[in-house]
């Protein structure tokens, strides 16, 4: 039974470090362009441009996030 | 399916599983040179032995029992997440703002930490349980990942076979020029090549969530590298406008203290 447990726990973990890990905004903002493609799937000219700069600016503000936590380290 | 999408799927499976075999023959390397190389070869092989069940095992089922658009949006999404990530992390190390990945430092740490238990220096055609473990750890934790990009882009393109081999192929030759060149591994141009995948990773993802979805990209197959050079500008392009500037002429001469004046 505790193994069981140790290794829910272990698969729980990897899938938690794998999906979110540091970089939280960068799941939710997965989420946000899946739940857009959804959204537009009939939108099909709204959908290849809003999803590529969503991707874009989602990567520009983890990044500038990122900027920012290494410039705030000693 | 086009053969330009296979071409960047053997592309990315291939980087990706070069990048992470590195990461891993740095420590098999460290275990090898501390513990014995028969114990470090054995948990190596032990490790890749059992990613490729757990390709087959997770793979195969995929391919067979979900329907081919939910795979491709969940697949999608979580090339994008991991894509997304690795992109970030690169452009971060490229622009100075994160330290590079240090395989020297990295086999220095390993091997100082086995080589403190005691009993290093181990005959090489003895087991070693610490050897075998470590070597083990290293190899399946730094290919899970690739198991992960092999099973995702396989599956979304009824390609696994050809992602596997890919990664397989590039295991293979890791492990060659590892053997050629040990400790060297820091020559290698991770940063670069993650750089890459990272951008084929995220380009695939994109290109799977929206086709998952229903959306109809201009070209079909052919958007994959649209995407790819739209992701190639933005990474350039921001890493350019991160790069820390060079200090000014006014903050080098407050710096510059003459010899005769310094304390």
């Amino acid at each position: 039974m505790k193994t069981l447990q140790r290794g829910a726990r272990a698969f729980g973990s990897f899938w938690w470090d794998f999906l979110v890990g540091d970089t939280p905004e960068l799941f939710v903002a997965t989420l946000v362009i899946v739940g857009t493609a959804l959204l537009l799937r009939h939108h099909h000219l709204a959908a290849i441009i809003v999803l590529p700069l969503m991707a874009i600016a989602f990567l520009l503000i983890s990044t500038l996030r990122g900027r920012g936590r290494s410039s705030d380290a000693p | 399916m086009n053969p330009t999408s296979t071409i960047v799927l053997i592309l990315a499976v291939f980087g990706a599983s070069t990048v992470e075999m590195v990461e891993a023959l740095t420590i098999v390397v460290a275990s090898g040179v501390t513990r014995g190389w028969r114990s470090a070869l054995e948990g190596a092989a032990a490790a890749i032995a059992v990613l490729a069940v757990l390709v087959l095992a997770v793979g195969v089922p995929l391919i067979h029992y979900i329907p081919i658009d939910v795979l491709r949006v969940v697949v999608g999404a979580l090339l994008l997440v991991l894509g997304l990530s690795w992109l970030r992390k690169s452009i971060l190390r490229a622009s100075g703002h994160k330290a590079k990945h240090d395989e020297d430092a990295i086999f220095a740490a390993t091997a100082a930490e086995l080589a403190e238990d005691g009993s290093a220096h181990l005959n090489a055609a003895r087991r070693d349980g610490v050897g075998f473990a470590v070597a083990f750890k290293g190899v399946f934790l730094e290919g899970v990942e690739v198991v992960l990009i092999v099973v995702s882009l396989g599956a979304s393109q009824h390609r696994l076979g050809v992602a596997a081999a890919a990664a397989g192929a590039a295991a293979l030759i890791v492990a060659v020029v590892g053997a050629l060149v040990a400790k060297q591994l820091s020559r290698v141009p991770e940063n670069t090549i993650k750089t890459v995948v990272g951008i084929m990773l995220t380009s695939f993802g994109l290109f799977w969530v929206g086709e998952g979805a229903g959306v109809r990209w201009p070209g079909s197959d052919l958007a994959i590298i649209m995407l790819i050079g739209v992701f190639t500008l933005v990474t350039l392009g921001t890493v350019v406008l991160l790069r820390a500037p060079p200090p000014t002429v006014a903050s080098r001469a407050d710096s510059f203290v003459p010899e005769g004046l310094k304390e």
